[in-house]
C-alpha cells in the first residue's frame, strides 16, 4: 500500500495518464504538490471521460434547445416533455473498454450505469436498447465477445425489469480490438419530479446509499481513457461486477424517498465513483463537500482513501437530504436493505476536503476540479473525400435471388433474433413491438400515447465521409421514428472513436459532429444527453468511427403506430423517395463483390424533412399498412424483411434494365409503405403536389418475393437464410 | 367481483403487469403485498408475479420462498384460496413445496423470451374454465429457469391425476421441460403455477388476448 | 467454526450446465471426460464451537434452504 504522503514522480503521474503539462497545471492551482489521493483524484476528473477535455470545444456547436427541451446536456440524463405534464429522460453511454476485458460484466455494469443514470434524476426506467460492435466474425475472440456481452446485457436488463426494445449489432475486422458496447435507457417521470445534482444549502448532510464499496475498478475511468495494448489482460481487476438484484432495490428506494419530498440533490455514482460525484454535486451548488471516509460502507478490509475515492463499485447513490427528514429516509433504506450512511456535508467554503482516519488526505478547490480541467483544441485534418463509385461501373450479380439470400444470411443483416431472445422485451407490459422493426415502440402506462425510439449509426460510411456519415446517422434515426407513425423529438448520441491525439482521427470526430449538426438543426431533432468514448484503439488500429444516435419519438395515441410487416393480401406497395442508384460503400457492393469503396449515399435534409413528414402524415390518417425505411441493402433488403415478418411475398414492377441498381442502392429518405390498393393513386397525386416523388411498385401477396419477370424468391427461403447465420454461428 | 392480492418481493418484476392486467380484467385493482407482512387481506386470489426475488441469488425462488408471507400464502391456500404463480411465482410455489418438482435452467443455457404455443392440458381447473380442452393459446415467456423437473414417481401422479394444466405446443418447448409442461395445479386444483405470462398478452397493444382466460376463469 | 456445504444434483437430474462443461472440454480436446455435473459449494463461518452441535445445525440449514431436495444433494464438512 502506497501512503497517502508518497512523493509524487514523474512516473506515477504518467500512471495516473496525465501529462506533464497537466501535472504543471494542477502545481499551480493548488501551490503545493499534491497528495496520492489528491493526485487519484485529479486523474479521474482530468480524463478524458469524464471531463471531456479533446470533445468539449466541438460538442458545444451541436443544437441543445428545441421546443420540447427541458433540460439538455450537463444533468445525468437529457429531459423532454411529452404533454401532459410527462416527461421523458434519456440517454445512451458507452462501456467500451470494461466490456471487451470482461464481455458480461462489462456490458451488465454498462447497462446498470445508464439505468441509475436516468432513475437519480427521478424518473422510472420504462424502456432500453443497446448498440453493439464487435470484431470480425472469423476472428478468435469475436464469438466470446458476443457471447458474454449479450448475456450481460440480458442478465443486468431482464432482472431489472425494464424492457429492451431495440439496437443495432454490427461486425467488422476494425473491431477486433475494441468492442463497442453503448447502452441507451429512457425513463418516464413528471414534469414537477425531476431531481438533479445541484446541491443547495450548507451544512446538509451527505448521505451514501447502496451497496457498499470495494476495491473494484479503481482506476476504471482511467482505463476507459487508454489505448490498449498487449498487457490488456492484467487490467481485469479493476472490472466492476453488477448485481442488478441491488439496483432494483435502489430504483425502488430512490423513487420511494424522491416521492417523501425528503430529496435535494442526487447524483450516481458511476464513472469514478464518490469523487466524480461529490464534486458535481459541490460544484454545481457552489457549495463545498467535506467527506469522512471512516462512514463510508465498505466490504473489504483496509481499504486506502485513494482507493475509496475511486473506486467504481456498483449500484450506489450520494444524495443531500432534508435534515429534518434524515430518519424517514433511513427507514425506507432499511426496508430494501440497502446500506444508509451519513458520510459528509455541505460546507461554504468551496473546498472538496477528504477525511481518513482522522487526517485530512485531500483538500482541494472544489470549483476548479471541474472548471480548471484542461480543454484541448486538438489538431485535426478533414479526410480525403473517397473515390465516388458509379452504379454503371458495378457489375450485376450473376443471380440476383442468390445475391440477395446471400445478403439476407450475412453477418450484418440476418435476423438479431438470437441476440433479442435474450433479453426480456415484454416486461412492464407496455411493448407495442418487439425488436427487429424500424423503431420500439411503448405505450406510456395509463395513457394512449406512446413512445418510439431507435438507435442508429452506419459505421462504413462514417470511415468513408464522417460529415456524411455523421448526417446519415442522425437522419436514419429520424426516418426509423417516423416509420412507426412516430413525431421525431429529440436524440442523444454516444460518439466512439479512436485516439484524438492522431489529427486524422480527431478529423474524424470533427466533421462527424459537423455532420450530425447540420442534420439535428434541419430535423429539429436536438440533443439532449450524450457521450463520448475516444481511445478505442488498440496497437495503433482505430475502430470504425462510430457515432451512435439513438432518438426519440411520440406518437399522440400508440394505437395508430405501424409495424413493418405485410399485412394483407393485394395491397399496393408504394416506393417513398424514388429509385435510387447509389452503391458506393452499399451493403450489395461489400457482399457480393468484395469491395468496401466509395462514397456513401449523401444526405439531402430538406428531402429526408418532406418525404418523412409525408410519411407521418399518411400513417397519422390511418392510410399505411405497414411502413419500412430504405438503408442498409436497400430496397430489396427491405421489401424482403417486410415479406418475411408478415409471411407474404409480393411483385414488385422492375422496368430497369440494371435492377441490381435499382434493388440495391442504398440513396437515403426513402420509405416503402403498403396501403389498400384503391388509394395508392390519390395517395401518389397527393405526395406530388407535396414535391414527394412516390411511385406504385408493386402488389403484396403469394409465396415468393418477385422482382418483375426474373428472380422470384421464396419467403420461406429468405427466413431460412435470413434466421440462420447467428444460431448457427454461435454454436460454431 | 374477484378480489385479489399481488405479493411484491425485493426483485419482483413483473407485480405491475400483475397489478394492471387484474385492474384492467377483473376491474379492481388489487390489493399490494409486501414480503415482509405476514397477513393476507381477505381475498379470492393471492399472486405470486414474476421477476428475480432476490436476484435469483441461491436458486429462483429459493429465499422468496423462506420470507414472512409465505406463512399467510400457505394457510391461504389451505383454505382453498386460489394462488396463482407466473414465472418466478412458479418457482417461489415450488420451492415453498405448494407445488411439486422444480425449475431448472433452461436447458439452452440461455435466458429466452419469445412467444409459444400453449396446449390446454386441462380445462377443468378453476383458472383454465375460460378455454376449451386441447385449446391451443398463444402465450409469451421470459426466463433462465423455467426446466420443469419432477422424478418419476411424481411426474406419473401430476399426470394421472390431471394436474398438468398447461403444455408447450408444437414443438415450442422453449426450455427442456419434461413432458412439455408450462404450467400445474397442485392437487387440490387451487394452486396454479405456470412460466409464461398470460399478463402481458391481454390487449390489442400486446397483439392479443389469449392470456385473458386465466384471469376470467377466476372471475367467472 | 468453519464449515463447507457441498451441493450438487441428484443423480439422474438433467444438468445442462454440466453438459455444456462437458461438450467445451471436448472441444478444447480433452477427450478423455466422460462426465460433468455442476454444483455449488457454500461456505459457512459459524459461532457455534460444538462441532456434533455445528453439523446438525448447517443439516437443518441445508434442509431449510441450501439446498433444494427435490433435486440436489449436499454433504457438509466441517473444518475446525
Amino acid at each position: 500500500m502506497i501512503p497517502n504522503d508518497t512523493p509524487i514522480t514523474p512516473d506515477l503521474v504518467k500512471s495516473h495518464g496525465l501529462k506533464p503539462d497537466e501535472y504543471a497545471r494542477i502545481l499551480a492551482l493548488i501551490g503545493r504538490e499534491p497528495t496520492l489521493t489528491e493526485l487519484g483524484i485529479f486523474s479521474a476528473m482530468w480524463n478524458e471521460h469524464c471531463s471531456y477535455k479533446s470533445s468539449k470545444k466541438w460538442l458545444k456547436t451541436l443544437p441543445t434547445t428545441g421546443a420540447c427541451v427541458v433540460h439538455g446536456p450537463g444533468e445525468n440524463a437529457g429531459v423532454v416533455d411529452i404533454g401532459d405534464g410527462d416527461v421523458a429522460v434519456f440517454k445512451m453511454e458507452s462501456h467500451n473498454h470494461p466490456s471487451y476485458i470482461e464481455p458480461y460484466q462489462g456490458a451488465a455494469t454498462g447497462v446498470g450505469g445508464i439505468l441509475r443514470d436516468v432513475f437519480t434524476m427521478g424518473a422510472r426506467p420504462i424502456a432500453a436498447m443497446n448498440a453493439l460492435r464487435f470484431g470480425a466474425p472469423d476472428h478468435p475472440k469475436t464469438r466470446h465477445v458476443v457471447s458474454g456481452v449479450v448475456a450481460g446485457v440480458g442478465g443486468y436488463g431482464n432482472s431489472f425489469g425494464v424492457p429492451t426494445v431495440g439496437g443495432e449489432v454490427n461486425f467488422h475486422p476494425r473491431y477486433n480490438g475494441n468492442c463497442l458496447v453503448n447502452a441507451f435507457a429512457l425513463g418516464l417521470a413528471r414534469a414537477d419530479g425531476i431531481f438533479l445534482s445541484e446541491a443547495k444549502g450548507v451544512g446538509l448532510p451527505v448521505v451514501y446509499l447502496g451497496a457498499k464499496t470495494g476495491r473494484d475498478g479503481v482506476g476504471g475511468a482511467t482505463m476507459a481513457s487508454a489505448e490498449f495494448d498487449e498487457t490488456i489482460e492484467e487490467k481485469r481487476p479493476t472490472v466492476q461486477v453488477g448485481d442488478p438484484f441491488t439496483e432494483k432495490r435502489l430504483l425502488e428506494a430512490c423513487l420511494e424517498l424522491m416521492a417523501s419530498g425528503a430529496v435535494i440533490a442526487i447524483q450516481d455514482m458511476g464513472a469514478a465513483g464518490l469523487t466524480c460525484s461529490a464534486v458535481e454535486m459541490g460544484a454545481k451548488g457552489d457549495l463545498g463537500i467535506d467527506l469522512d471516509l471512516d462512514k463510508v460502507p465498505v466490504r473489504e478490509e483496509r481499504m486506502t482513501a485513494y482507493e475509496m475515492m475511486l473506486s467504481e463499485s456498483q449500484e450506489r447513490m450520494l444524495m443531500v437530504l432534508e435534515p429534518a427528514r434524515q430518519a424517514e429516509a433511513e427507514a425506507i433504506f432499511a426496508k430494501w436493505e440497502l446500506d444508509f450512511a451519513v458520510v459528509g456535508v455541505t460546507t461554504d467554503t468551496l473546498r472538496f476536503v477528504i477525511r481518513h482516519q482522522g487526517e485530512v488526505v485531500a483538500d482541494l478547490p472544489i470549483k476548479d476540479l471541474g472548471d480548471q480541467a484542461p480543454e484541448y483544441d486538438r489538431p485535426w485534418v478533414a479526410p480525403q473525400a473517397p473515390a465516388e463509385v458509379k452504379a454503371a461501373d458495378v457489375p450485376a450479380p450473376n443471380d440476383l435471388g442468390a445475391a440477395l439470400l446471400k445478403i439476407l444470411a450475412s453477418p450484418d443483416m440476418c435476423s438479431r433474433r438470437w441476440v433479442f431472445e435474450q433479453y426480456d422485451t415484454l416486461v412492464q407490459g407496455n411493448s407495442a413491438t418487439i425488436p427487429g422493426g424500424d423503431a420500439g415502440v411503448i405505450r406510456i402506462d395509463g395513457a394512449s400515447k406512446g413512445l418510439a425510439m431507435s438507435a442508429d449509426v452506419t459505421p462504413r460510411y462514417c470511415e468513408a465521409d464522417p460529415y456524411q456519415g455523421g448526417m446519415q446517422a442522425v437522419a436514419e434515426c429520424w426516418r426509423n421514428i417516423t416509420a412507426v407513425g412516430a413525431t421525431p423529438l429529440a436524440i442523444t448520441d454516444n460518439l466512439n472513436f479512436g485516439n484524438p491525439e492522431k489529427p486524422e482521427i480527431m478529423g474524424q470526430f470533427v466533421m462527424a459532429i459537423k455532420g450530425i449538426g447540420e442534420a439535428c438543426r434541419a430535423l429539429d431533432f436536438p440533443v439532449v444527453s450524450g457521450n463520448v468514448s475516444l481511445y478505442n484503439e488498440t496497437l495503433g488500429q482505430a475502430i470504425l468511427p462510430t457515432p451512435a444516435i439513438a432518438g426519440i419519438g411520440l406518437l399522440a395515441d400508440v394505437s395508430r403506430h405501424v409495424g413493418y410487416a405485410f399485412r394483407a393480401e393485394g395491397e399496393a406497395i408504394l416506393l417513398v423517395g424514388g429509385h435510387g442508384d447509389h452503391l458506393g460503400q452499399s451493403i450489395y457492393l461489400r457482399e457480393i463483390h468484395g469491395r468496401e469503396e466509395g462514397a456513401p449515399p449523401p444526405v439531402d435534409l430538406a428531402a429526408e424533412k418532406r418525404h418523412g413528414d409525408f410519411v407521418r402524415g399518411l400513417i397519422a390518417a390511418g392510410e399505411v399498412t405497414a411502413c419500412h425505411d430504405l438503408s442498409d441493402g436497400g430496397l430489396a433488403v427491405t421489401l424482403a424483411e417486410m415479406a418475411m415478418a408478415g409471411g407474404r411475398g409480393a411483385r414488385i414492377d422492375l422496368e430497369a434494365d440494371a435492377p441490381h441498381v435499382a434493388l440495391f442502392a442504398e440513396d437515403q429518405a426513402r420509405y416503402v409503405v403498403t396501403v389498400a390498393a384503391e388509394a395508392a393513386a390519390a395517395i401518389c397525386e397527393r405526395a406530388a403536389a407535396a414535391g414527394v416523388p412516390v411511385a406504385s411498385i408493386g402488389v403484396t401477396g403469394g409465396e415468393t418475393l418477385r422482382f418483375g419477370d426474373g428472380a422470384a424468391i421464396s419467403v420461406s427461403s429468405m427466413r431460412e437464410a435470413h434466421e440462420g447465420w447467428f444460431p448457427s454461428y454461435m454454436a460454431g | 367481483m374477484l378480489r385479489s392480492a399481488v405479493i411484491v418481493f425485493p426483485g419482483s418484476n413483473r407485480d405491475r403487469d400483475m397489478v394492471a392486467a387484474l385492474t384492467k380484467i377483473t376491474g379492481t385493482a388489487p390489493a399490494v403485498v409486501w414480503h415482509q407482512d405476514t397477513d393476507l387481506p381477505d381475498v379470492d386470489l393471492v399472486v405470486l408475479p414474476g421477476g428475480f426475488s432476490y436476484g435469483d441469488y441461491l436458486r429462483s425462488g429459493a429465499i422468496a420462498a423462506r420470507s414472512p408471507v409465505m406463512t399467510a400464502v400457505r394457510e391461504k391456500a389451505a383454505q382453498g384460496v386460489k394462488v396463482l404463480g407466473v414465472c418466478n411465482g412458479f418457482q417461489i410455489l415450488t420451492e415453498a413445496g405448494l407445488l411439486p418438482g422444480a425449475l431448472m435452467r433452461n436447458a439452452g443455457l440461455k435466458f429466452v423470451c419469445r412467444e409459444v404455443k400453449l396446449k390446454v392440458a386441462n380445462a377443468g381447473t378453476a383458472f383454465t374454465g375460460a378455454y376449451m380442452q386441447g385449446q391451443i393459446l398463444r402465450c409469451p415467456v421470459a426466463h433462465h429457469d423455467g426446466n420443469y423437473f419432477a422424478d418419476a414417481e411424481t411426474l406419473a401422479r401430476i399426470e394421472g391425476e390431471g394436474q398438468v394444466a398447461f403444455r408447450y405446443a408444437e414443438g415450442t418447448n422453449p426450455n427442456g421441460s419434461l413432458n412439455d409442461i408450462a404450467g400445474i395445479v397442485n392437487a387440490a386444483g387451487n394452486v396454479l403455477g405456470m412460466m409464461p405470462h398470460p399478463e402481458n398478452l391481454i390487449e390489442a397493444l400486446h397483439g392479443g388476448t389469449d392470456g385473458r382466460g386465466i384471469f376470467e376463469s377466476l372471475a367467472a | 467454526m468453519k464449515a463447507r456445504v457441498t451441493v450438487t444434483l441428484k443423480t439422474g437430474v438433467l444438468d445442462p450446465q454440466g453438459k455444456a462443461i462437458e461438450g467445451a472440454l471436448g472441444g478444447l480436446g480433452f477427450s478423455g471426460v466422460l462426465g460433468a455435473r455442476q454444483g455449488k459449494i457454500i461456505d459457512l463461518d459459524l459461532a457455534e464451537t460444538d462441532r456434533a452441535k455445528a453439523e446438525a445445525d448447517i443439516r437443518a440449514m441445508c434442509e431449510k434452504l441450501l439446498a433444494n431436495t427435490v433435486i440436489e444433494n449436499y454433504s457438509v464438512e466441517i473444518k475446525g
